[in-house]
């Protein structure tokens, strides 16, 4: 349908508005990018935008949300605009979402096993056994050692490595070409985390696919993606390759990236970020 | 100021029983601070809690200033040592306004002056008095944890004890706690016992690092030694390396034991 | 901002964000439970219902022409008509002055089972949940077994050895009554005293009952009044069920449950005698029940994080 360097994702002047009692509150104004077939980051502290950047993708918004944009797109087809139908056949079979924490995203009374077999039969024609070889094939793909003892076992019994892991394979079954991880591992610890990411990494180079990463974390997403964008207020104040972060030009990222103690460069005190209220103009 | 020795915790008993700290010894210096660092499940939560008689099946040696530490603790080891907890939505009660929760540890320790205290210690953690009133869900994140850091110190406590007080925090408010916590110490000669999960804070905060994997302690060092990138133990290697970010070559030498 | 019109200055002083007092900061949060509570116009119904009933129940000497007990037999069984808008009883007696006065007695009996009620749920469901261990057990065992009672019945019982009358009917009642709220304290105090704040008193030394009675207590008392709320047309019911009876209120009280008792005879021909009283039942239950819905969604802790 589409060439390979085509964008897979194009975003114009998105808004993501909310109802309060106080007024319309805007989380997203005006962001936009597009993305190919790489990794890129999305990152920003609380209350930035960029979880319900991702989300407005999806067309997940809760209820008293609106979502505006010039442009919102996957592989050209638009999603302002897209029928709840046509936005099922997209979401979690062509766009992906992987979220925080995996003991909520999984069913707590069904096998892991059936789980990923379901999501499989959902999505092919196939008998329930092709399932079953299908399911233990992806466990296998996102490393789990003993995917049969995996596939009989309810989300409370794995760890919360074990579960991500699970999400990613179940979330790899249709063959997404994007995945959206939204915080996927900051709820494990830091070299699970980086297992997981791995994973991840491995999948998506080897499948071709696009990654939007979603994370607080500054310096693991400049080291794990391909193009980071900093988002402050709703906006996206710099956008840059993710190997040139450490000369970020906006002041912002710049105070991020100080205000982060270093192992090997002790200092007396922090640099603490000082916000100027026109970075959020 | 502190020292343990032979620390042990056990939560339950027979069969589902926990060993959840081993045989843990440390010390720590008056006006020093000390940095418990592991992944969770490492038992470095339970040996705060342990020293703070929020846990009670321990077995071992706790001191503090010399004196041994029994299960049940006088209201006179409440007033010397306080604890500031990680979560800082769940750490202030969610009905009372911070002139309350302020009050409350004056109130139970006897304090007079309560209303000048309060101003006081608000003024210490960098809140304007416009906070006085405010409930726990009027404030951010950051400025939570500042009340619950002026709850601890209000009493004028000697030993702080640190739950991961940042690890709820955007990294912009952490540095601001962090610098904040950094002050109090000097200017109280406070004594630190921090739990993180992450090592350049604990490399920041402490002079000395207690390692810990499995209610074990693993490695016991100064922070030259973490600066030098020279931690002996494998398993501090790794999380050494861990926390450098994303490196798909080291990443694949872990040790896996998940 | 110097032009802004006097009149809504307290809805300013109410919606400030800077308190300036812990007076003004409680306003404020009863202001905006109040605003989340009125936006629900079914919850708003049931308040106006519950309003009305109160403000009856005052104001029963200057609403009504009579004091609904002497009897006037020259007027009896009358329609409803302008004179006498619900009709008039047996012995001839106002029948819409007789429900404004019932007002008070259902009044009294609800008050009466609250004021029992939830301080008992409230401290045997609290200490269950916050000791655990062996006092749980016991007190949830105790609970259990006021819970295994069959309510009417065992209020049956107790009225036919006490005697009947309203005090016993009350008594028989809250009996029956209090262990649900001593489960609904426990399961919240449970969750509470494993939270941080809880810890946080501890390792400032705070003494058990200050911790029961100023941490626990307070986050566990919405979800008991919730329910109590829920509970009190069961409540009017059961009163009105045992003066029906002749157990509860006796005549010629105007209880409504016994003016529908010795009304039930007249409802082919007078049909008004025992409808009136009954309908005043419906409309006060139903009013319960709509303010206990409001009142959760606004109260309830876990709906606040919609």
């Amino acid at each position: 349908m589409t060439g390979a360097d085509a964008p897979l994702i194009e975003v114009e002047d998105l808004h993501v508005g909310f109802r309060t009692p106080k007024g319309m509150v805007e989380a997203v104004r005006g962001v936009g990018f597009t993305l190919g077939r790489e990794k890129l980051g999305i990152v920003g502290e609380s209350g930035s935008g960029k979880s319900q950047t991702g989300r407005a993708i999806l067309g997940l918004i809760a209820g008293n949300g609106a979502v505006r944009a010039r442009k919102l797109r996957f592989a050209g087809i638009d999603l302002v605009d897209a029928t709840p139908r046509t936005m099922r056949t997209i979401r979690g079979n062509r766009v992906s979402m992987v979220l925080q924490d995996p003991r909520y995203s999984l069913n707590p009374v069904m096998t892991v096993g059936r789980q990923i077999a379901e999501a499989f039969l959902v999505h092919h024609r196939a008998s329930r056994r092709q399932a079953k070889e299908r399911a233990l094939e992806m466990l296998r793909a996102v490393r789990i050692r003993d995917p049969e003892r995996v596939y009989r076992a309810y989300p409370h019994e794995l760890s919360g490595g074990m579960g991500q892991r699970v999400m990613i394979a179940m979330m790899m079954i249709p063959q997404p070409d994007v995945i959206i991880a939204d915080e996927p591992t900051s709820a494990l610890d830091v070299t699970v985390s980086l297992q997981v990411l791995a994973i991840l990494d491995d999948l998506v180079s080897s499948r071709g696919m696009g990654l939007i990463l979603i994370s607080h974390d500054l310096e693991l997403v400049a080291s794990f993606c391909d193009r980071v964008l900093i988002m402050y207020a709703g906006r996206v104040v710099e956008s840059c390759a993710a190997r040139d972060l450490s000369h970020a030009r906006h002041p912002y990222t710049q105070g991020l990236l100080r205000s982060l103690p270093k192992i090997d460069a002790p200092v007396e005190e922090l640099p603490t970020l000082q916000r100027d209220p026109s970075w959020a103009l | 100021m502190i020292r343990a020795a032979g620390l042990d915790v056990r939560f339950g008993r027979g069969e589902g029983a926990v060993h959840a700290v081993r045989a843990v010894d440390f010390e720590v210096a008056p006006a020093g601070s000390i940095g418990l660092v592991g992944e969770s499940g490492s038992g470095k939560s339970t040996v705060l809690r342990a020293i703070a008689g929020l846990v009670d099946d321990w077995t071992g040696t706790l001191e503090i200033a010399g004196e041994p530490l029994g299960r049940s603790r006088s209201r006179q080891f409440r007033r010397e040592v306080q604890m500031v907890f990680q979560d800082p939505y769940g750490a202030l009660h969610p009905r009372h306004a911070v002139d309350r929760i302020l009050k409350e540890p004056l109130v139970i320790q006897g304090f007079d002056a309560r209303d000048r205290r309060v101003e006081a210690a608000l003024d210490e953690v960098g809140l304007d008095a416009s906070f006085r009133y405010r409930f726990p869900h009027q404030l951010s994140g950051g400025q939570r944890q500042r009340v619950a850091i002026a709850r601890a110190l209000i009493i004028e406590p000697r030993v702080l004890l640190l739950d991961e007080p940042t690890s709820a925090l955007d990294v912009s408010i952490q540095a601001e706690v962090l610098n904040l916590l950094q002050r109090l110490r000097r200017e109280r000669a406070l004594t630190y016992v921090l739990v993180s999960h992450n090592l350049a804070v604990v490399g920041h905060m402490c002079e000395h690092l207690v390692v810990m994997r499995d209610g074990d302690v693993v490695e016991s060092m100064d922070v030259a030694t973490l600066r030098r990138r020279s931690p002996t133990h494998p398993y501090t290697r790794q999380l050494f390396q861990a926390s450098l970010g994303y490196d798909a070559a080291v990443i694949a030498s872990f040790v896996d034991d998940l | 901002m110097a032009s802004s019109p006097p009149v809504p200055s307290w809805r300013a002083w109410l919606l400030l964000d800077v308190p300036k007092s812990s007076f003004q900061a409680r306003c404020q949060r009863a202001y905006i439970g109040w605003l989340a509570f009125s936006s629900n116009p079914l919850a708003l119904t049931g308040f106006l219902i519950i309003l009305t009933l109160v403000l009856a129940a005052i104001f029963a000497p200057l609403i009504t022409a009579s004091d609904g007990l002497a009897p006037d037999l020259r007027n009896r069984l009358l329609p409803p008509s302008g004179e006498h808008w619900f009709g008039t009883d047996q012995l001839g007696r106002d029948i819409f002055d007789r429900i404004i006065w019932g007002a008070r007695i259902t009044l009294y009996i609800v008050g009466l089972v609250a004021i029992i009620v939830v301080p008992v749920g409230l401290v045997v469901g609290v200490v269950a949940g916050y000791m655990g261990g062996i006092v749980d057990q016991v007190l949830m065992r105790i609970t259990d077994i006021f819970l295994a009672f069959p309510r009417l019945i065992l209020a049956l019982a107790f009225v036919a050895a006490l005697g009947p009358g309203i005090e016993n009917a009350v008594l028989a009642i809250a009996l029956t009554t209090w262990s649900p709220y001593a489960r609904i304290a426990r399961a919240e105090a449970l969750t509470i005293r494993r939270s941080e704040y809880i810890m946080a008193a501890r390792t400032q030394g705070a003494s058990l009952a200050r911790i029961l009675v100023s941490h626990v207590a307070p986050m566990c008392l919405a979800s008991v009044i919730v329910r109590l709320t829920l509970d009190m047309a069961g409540i009017i019911l059961t009163a009105a069920g045992l003066g029906f009876l002749g157990l509860g209120a006796q005549p010629p009280s105007p209880e409504w449950g016994a003016m529908i008792s010795t009304g039930r005879q007249f409802i082919l021909d007078q049909w008004w005698v025992p409808t009136m009283p009954g309908l005043a039942i419906l409309i006060v239950s139903l009013g319960f029940n709509l303010l206990g819905d409001g009142l959760r969604d606004v109260l309830d802790p876990r709906g606040q994080e919609r």
